[in-house]
Parts: C-alpha cells; sequence; structure tokens
C-alpha cells in the first residue's frame, strides 16, 4: 500500500470567510486602514500649518467638508474599535503572577481602559476643550 | 428507568482513499444514535453497522489522548467531545483542516511531530546534579506559572483552526511553542537560550499575528495565544537587550 496523502489547499485569499472569528479577526485588520489614514491627515495638516495661515485655513475648511466628517467618524469608531480589541487582548499578553493565583484578566484590562481615559482627558485638557 | 432517547443521525463524511482516488468526496450515511452519544459514538456505529471501511483515529473517548480531532461543521474538535445534541440537521465530518489526508478522516501529523522536536519540549536542567542529591524542588507558585501550558494533548485543533499555519506551513504552529513556553517558565529548566534559535524566529512567534482561533478551540483551555503573546515580549526583550544596551547578552 502506497502512502499518497491528500493536500487541502488553504484557500490564500477567502480563508476568512471559512469562520465568523476569521471575519473579526480581518474586521479588526481592515480598521488599522482607518488609522493609518488618519495618520496621514495628521501629517498633511502639519505640512499644511508648516505652510503658512492661509493654507492651515484652507485645511481647517476642507476638514468640516461632508466627506471629510463621515471619514473622521469612520477613522474614530475605527480606533476605538481597534483599541478596544488591543486592551481586551492585554491580558493574554501580560499575565500578572501574585503567590500560587493571576490577578484577573478584567483588572488588566480596565487598567487599560482607565489609563485611556485619563490620557485622553489630558489631551482634552491641553486642547482647551474644558 | 427511562429508556434513553434515540435519534435518527445524517452524517456526510469527507472520504479520501488514496488506493483508488484523486480527489476527496463527502459520503451520507444515517445512522440511528442515542441523543446523548457524541460525533464519535455515531462514527463508530456506521463503522459497525453499516461500513467497516471508514478509517479514522480514536483512543480514549474522554477528551484525554488527543486522538479524535476532526473538522465537525467546519470547527476543530474531539469528536468524543462533540455532543450529537449540539448539532442540528446534517452534521459534516471531515479531516483536521491544513494536515494532509491520509485516507477518510485520518490525517498525517508528521509535520507537527517534527515541528514539536525542534522546540525541545523537555526538561534542560539549569544545574545538573547526580540523582544522590535528591529531586528538583519547586514552589506550588512556581508551579503555576506554567502549569496552564502542560495540559496540552497534542490533539492538533489548534492547527487546524489557525489560519496562519494553513498559509504559512513553516510556521511552527500554536501547541509546539507553547510547549516551549511552558518549559521556558519552569523555574527548573535552563533551555530557553537553546529554544529560542527556533522560537523567536520568523517561523517561530513572529509569524503568528494573533488571530487567537487557537485558543478559541483548545480542548483542554491551554490558551496557545497567551503563551505566543508573551513569548514575542520576551524575545523583543531579548532584541533590546542585545542590540541597545552595550555589552547586553539576553
Amino acid at each position: 500500500m502506497s502512502r499518497r496523502p491528500l493536500v487541502r489547499e488553504c484557500p490564500p485569499t477567502t480563508w476568512y470567510f471559512r469562520q465568523p472569528r476569521y471575519m473579526r479577526y480581518m474586521s479588526r485588520e481592515i480598521t488599522s486602514i482607518f488609522v493609518g489614514a488618519y495618520c496621514v491627515l495628521l501629517v498633511v495638516g502639519l505640512q499644511r500649518l508648516a505652510d503658512g495661515p492661509m493654507a492651515w485655513e484652507g485645511f481647517l475648511l476642507a476638514l468640516q467638508s461632508p466627506a471629510s466628517i463621515v471619514f473622521q467618524i469612520l477613522a474614530l469608531v475605527a480606533a476605538v474599535y481597534h483599541a478596544a480589541t488591543w486592551f481586551n487582548a492585554t491580558q493574554k499578553a501580560m499575565p500578572i503572577q501574585i503567590g500560587e493565583g493571576f490577578v484577573p484578566g478584567k483588572l488588566i484590562s480596565g487598567a487599560h481602559y482607565a489609563a485611556w481615559a485619563v490620557l485622553s482627558l489630558i489631551v482634552l485638557i491641553l486642547a482647551g476643550v474644558f | 428507568m427511562t429508556p434513553l432517547k434515540e435519534r435518527l443521525v445524517q452524517l456526510e463524511v469527507l472520504r479520501y482513499n488514496p488506493d483508488t482516488d484523486t480527489e476527496a468526496h463527502f459520503q451520507r450515511y444515517e445512522v440511528v444514535c442515542q441523543e446523548e452519544w457524541v460525533v464519535l459514538d455515531a462514527l463508530n456505529k456506521v463503522k459497525a453497522d453499516i461500513d467497516p471501511t471508514l478509517n479514522y483515529r480514536w483512543s480514549c473517548h474522554m477528551a484525554v489522548c488527543g486522538s479524535c480531532g476532526m473538522m465537525i461543521n467546519g470547527e476543530p474538535k474531539l469528536s468524543c467531545h462533540a455532543f450529537l445534541r449540539d448539532y442540528e440537521g446534517v452534521i459534516r465530518v471531515e479531516p483536521l483542516a491544513h494536515f494532509p489526508v491520509e485516507r477518510d478522516l485520518v490525517t498525517a501529523p508528521d509535520d507537527f511531530m517534527e515541528k514539536l522536536k525542534r522546540v525541545k519540549p523537555y526538561m534542560i536542567p539549569k544545574e545538573k546534579k547526580p540523582i544522590s542529591e535528591g529531586e528538583y524542588k519547586q514552589t506550588p507558585a512556581q508551579l503555576m506559572k506554567f502549569r496552564q501550558y502542560s495540559m496540552c494533548i497534542n490533539c492538533m485543533l489548534c492547527y487546524a483552526a489557525c489560519p496562519q499555519y494553513g498559509l504559512t506551513p513553516s510556521f511552527i504552529g500554536p501547541a509546539a511553542l507553547t510547549l516551549a513556553h511552558r518549559y521556558n517558565q519552569d523555574s527548573r529548566d535552563g533551555g530557553r537560550a537553546e529554544r529560542q534559535e527556533v522560537v523567536a524566529t520568523h517561523e517561530g512567534v513572529w509569524e503568528c499575528t494573533f488571530v487567537g482561533a487557537c485558543s478559541e478551540v483548545c480542548p483542554a483551555q491551554v490558551d496557545p495565544a497567551s503563551a505566543l503573546q508573551q513569548m514575542k515580549i520576551t524575545s523583543s526583550l531579548d532584541w533590546i537587550v542585545e542590540h541597545l544596551i552595550p555589552g547586553g547578552k539576553p
């Protein structure tokens, strides 16, 4: 009897349709595109700022266009989803052992959310929102 | 005593005979099962009463040996741990994904076995001492540091769940890397530097993109995703010490 194993390839472009958990993973990966695009927007803003007051005003005006507002809302949702899934994952990457037990995972993720809230508050204060 | 409830179960099983087939095909079986049975019981009934040519692996029937891993409705499962009551309609049974199919539901685990060897999943004592000096002692806290990762039953469900392994077969994969972590975390072990030769490479932890499917399907609650992320952190720290600190050695 000969050995002739059958190899079943993993479809290289459609594998993530196989399982809802793969779709969840890919949706998180896709959020990076929005986060990256927003970073590019910030760099363009810096460039406009360096170009002078006229260029800066034009940039601010462009930010208020409907298309820009839709993009910013999408980027915000993507960034929040990306950050939340990241914080939820931290408990896996950095378990804290105390004696024979481990600090509950929710506490580790919760600490990240708390730090996020505090830092966001500091940024908003520095930006003069309050 | 109340008689056990019976149910007609329809199984759609992937068949492949290397002697006669060029590709696999599905075969439908209808078999009367008891409601409390698991998919493995249904397969045993098929083999005993309907089709003795059906091939699959199993041994303990109690989710300990790790032999009976299969794709059940597309999900990697131990067939002895997949209760019929949790399934409706036709139950599709396939061999574990990402492994070559030897025959029917039997896969070839050679690749996993080879990778397992490469990570040296055994104790490499920090200090060798003669038996006369007694055992290597460990506190309960030191045991708890790695205990979870020692529960792996080598069932390979995590490999079948990991798309990264399916797409890049050179990836060492979840179970083998987790076992490397298990020994790295052991206070009696001194083999981490040797294992890093395999662990801290592109084929090692850096091929993992943290899909997390390995931990979701693990029947022994080992959490390989956790082990791999921890190894990424320690490997990164090694790199920082080696490259950014003058005279630093990981």
